[in-house]
């Protein structure tokens, strides 16, 4: 995944800033009226920390660090499906035009 | 499935969630956005879950169903005035299932390709165990802001003497214990930070108050994206560091935003304490000034015959629930030809946006809901400024009294429109404990009642 002999943290530090810049460009560029919206999602994308508990609770044989990983899922999959669906709510009602 | 195959698919999915957040930049594009998540979501999943190291589909795929189904409950559920509690709530989740996975790390090293239990290599081991405590300060600080927002909590800053003090002894502890930890992997270590990680989050929130909450919430929304970013590094994925990256500048961004909004520092705002002393004097002051009442009746005949109109919504508009009467007022007054227009200041409301939601469940057209900065300057050209539970957000002492605590707070000019019609339950003071100038003035009229069942009755008035 990383290029040969250059340590993963510093890898991962070059991901890191380079995705500051992104989310801080991105974000900017983001409406006022939207900013509830906003929250929501990141909170539901945030909770791609299941790859992690995916990973954990993995293997085969049962243990303390599976018990953890199934816990993690729990959690972060109320926020992934809590999340989406309540941003979907919320933007469906800045979808419907002037009634008259 | 390959290492890079995996880390291909991670990449899709990262672009997608940027995606995601840059289709919010219009109303227009913030539903394809919303795809692009979801879609970048089940890519994450689905990737992980074809991992050769990953077996047990029965324990997983229960976990999914049962979050699953928790979260779609709540999410269809929900009322939108409780978003701001919402969102705490999820904030929480997203912290604690970081502590989950940190311990999950922790314990079974060899899962993540990081060392053995008791010998992670040393790197890995301060990005988990900062990622923990990030997850931790997340998880209860999030608690305490749903107990204040739900008010199961009193929404007052609660403060003590040494507060500072203390929680800078604590903050230090906890870097103390990750170097420890360094020297010395033991399990008592990792669960002392946790538990230290846990009492800071409930004392950096506890003092602040209510109205700062906006700052709060997108706080710890951003520390819920430095969380994933720790366990990003700890696991060395890609994916997780990029997205806790998003996540963590979208919070900050925002965390300033509200900030600019109140003209204060975000350390002031941490620190905490706001709004507890209310001026004694200055309320008695105000009560021996004349100030106008009138009823509905009155608020109707005026917004009737003018030929604009600004709606200024604030907190108390989501208490009451108002923004269905308000909108069917607003209607009323469109089909006798007023100009209706809604003012949206960037902290009313208890989270960012907040009001915009409300106003848009209500059916109201986003083109007619503006920003601070798009209608300041129209006030003068309008006939009614229609202010129903903002308080502070309208104070022209923000501009004119250096001696006031939300001097120099950008404000909306309601002052200066023709006539200002100000509902309002009592005549007591604003969060911030400041009387408001404006209820005295010779162009105010005071409505004093609840906001929803005002705007019925200006409704049955003007039919």
């Amino acid at each position: 995944m990383q290029p040969e002999g250059v340590d993963p943290f510093i890898f991962g530090i070059t991901v890191l800033v380079l995705a500051c810049f992104v989310g801080y460009y991105v974000v900017w560029r983001v409406t006022p009226a939207l900013h509830s919206p906003l929250m929501s999602v990141t909170n539901a994308i945030s909770s791609v920390i299941i790859v992690g508990a995916l990973i954990a609770a993995g293997p085969a044989e049962g243990n303390f660090a599976q018990a953890m990983g199934f816990c993690a899922i729990v959690l972060a999959s109320i926020n992934i499906f809590g999340g989406f669906i309540v941003t979907q709510r919320m933007l469906s009602m800045f979808k419907k035009k002037r009634r008259e | 499935m390959t290492d890079d195959i995996s880390a291909f698919l991670y990449l899709i999915s990262s672009v997608c969630f940027v995606l995601a957040l840059r289709g919010l930049s219009s109303p227009d594009t913030a539903r394809q956005g919303n795809i692009f998540g979801v879609s970048g979501m089940i890519i994450a999943i689905g990737t992980t879950l074809a991992l050769p190291e990953v077996l047990s589909y029965e324990v997983i795929i229960a976990g999914l169903v049962i979050g699953g189904a928790i979260g779609t409950v709540i999410a269809r559920k929900i009322e939108m005035t409780a978003l701001p509690q919402l969102v705490a709530a999820f904030h929480s989740l997203v912290g604690l299932a970081a502590c989950f996975v940190a311990a999950a790390a922790f314990y079974r090293p060899e899962a993540y390709g990081i060392g053995q239990f008791l010998n992670i290599n040393t790197a890995s081991l301060i990005e988990m165990t900062l990622g923990l405590a990030i997850g931790a300060i997340t998880f209860t600080g999030s608690i305490i802001a749903f107990g204040k927002l739900q008010g199961i909590i009193s929404g007052a800053p609660l403060t003590f003497k040494g507060q500072h003090f203390f929680n800078a002894i604590l903050g230090i502890s906890i870097f103390g214990l990750i170097i420890l930890i360094v020297l010395d992997q033991n399990e008592a270590i990792f669960w002392s930070i946790l538990a230290l990680s846990f009492l800071i989050g409930i004392l950096i929130i506890i003092p602040i108050g209510g109205a700062d909450m906006p700052v709060v919430i997108s706080m710890l929304n951003s520390y819920s994206g430095w969380a994933a970013c720790g366990i990003g590094f700890t696991l060395g994925n890609s994916l997780l560091i990029i997205t806790g990256a998003l996540v963590g500048s979208s919070g900050a961004i925002l965390s300033y935003i509200m900030c600019k909004g109140m003209n204060r520092s975000f350390f002031s705002v941490i620190l905490g304490g706001f709004g507890v002393e209310s001026d004694l004097t200055d309320v008695q002051q105000g009560s021996d000034k004349a100030i106008k009442s009138g009823s509905a009746e009155d608020a109707a005949f005026i917004m009737e015959n003018a030929s604009s109109v600004i709606i200024v919504p604030g907190y108390g508009m989501a208490v009451a629930q108002a923004q269905h009467a308000l909108r069917e007022m607003g209607d009323i007054l469109k089909e006798k030809g007023v100009n209706v227009r809604y003012a949206i200041h960037p902290v009313a409301g208890r989270m960012p946006g907040h009001m915009n939601v409300l106003l848009a469940e209500a059916n109201v057209p986003y083109e007619q809901v503006l920003e601070l900065d798009e209608i300041n300057r129209d006030f003068s050209q309008t006939d009614v400024a229609f202010v129903i539970g903002a308080n502070d957000v309208t104070n022209p002492a923000a501009k004119t009294d250096t001696s006031s605590p939300i001097y120099g707070m950008p404000i909306l000019d309601v002052e200066n429109a023709q006539t200002v019609l100000f509902i309002k339950r009592s005549m007591a003071s604003g969060y911030a404990g400041v009387d408001n100038e404006l209820f005295f003035r010779d162009n105010t009229m005071m409505l004093f009642s609840d906001a929803k069942k005002m705007c019925d009755e200006i409704v049955q008035a003007l039919n």
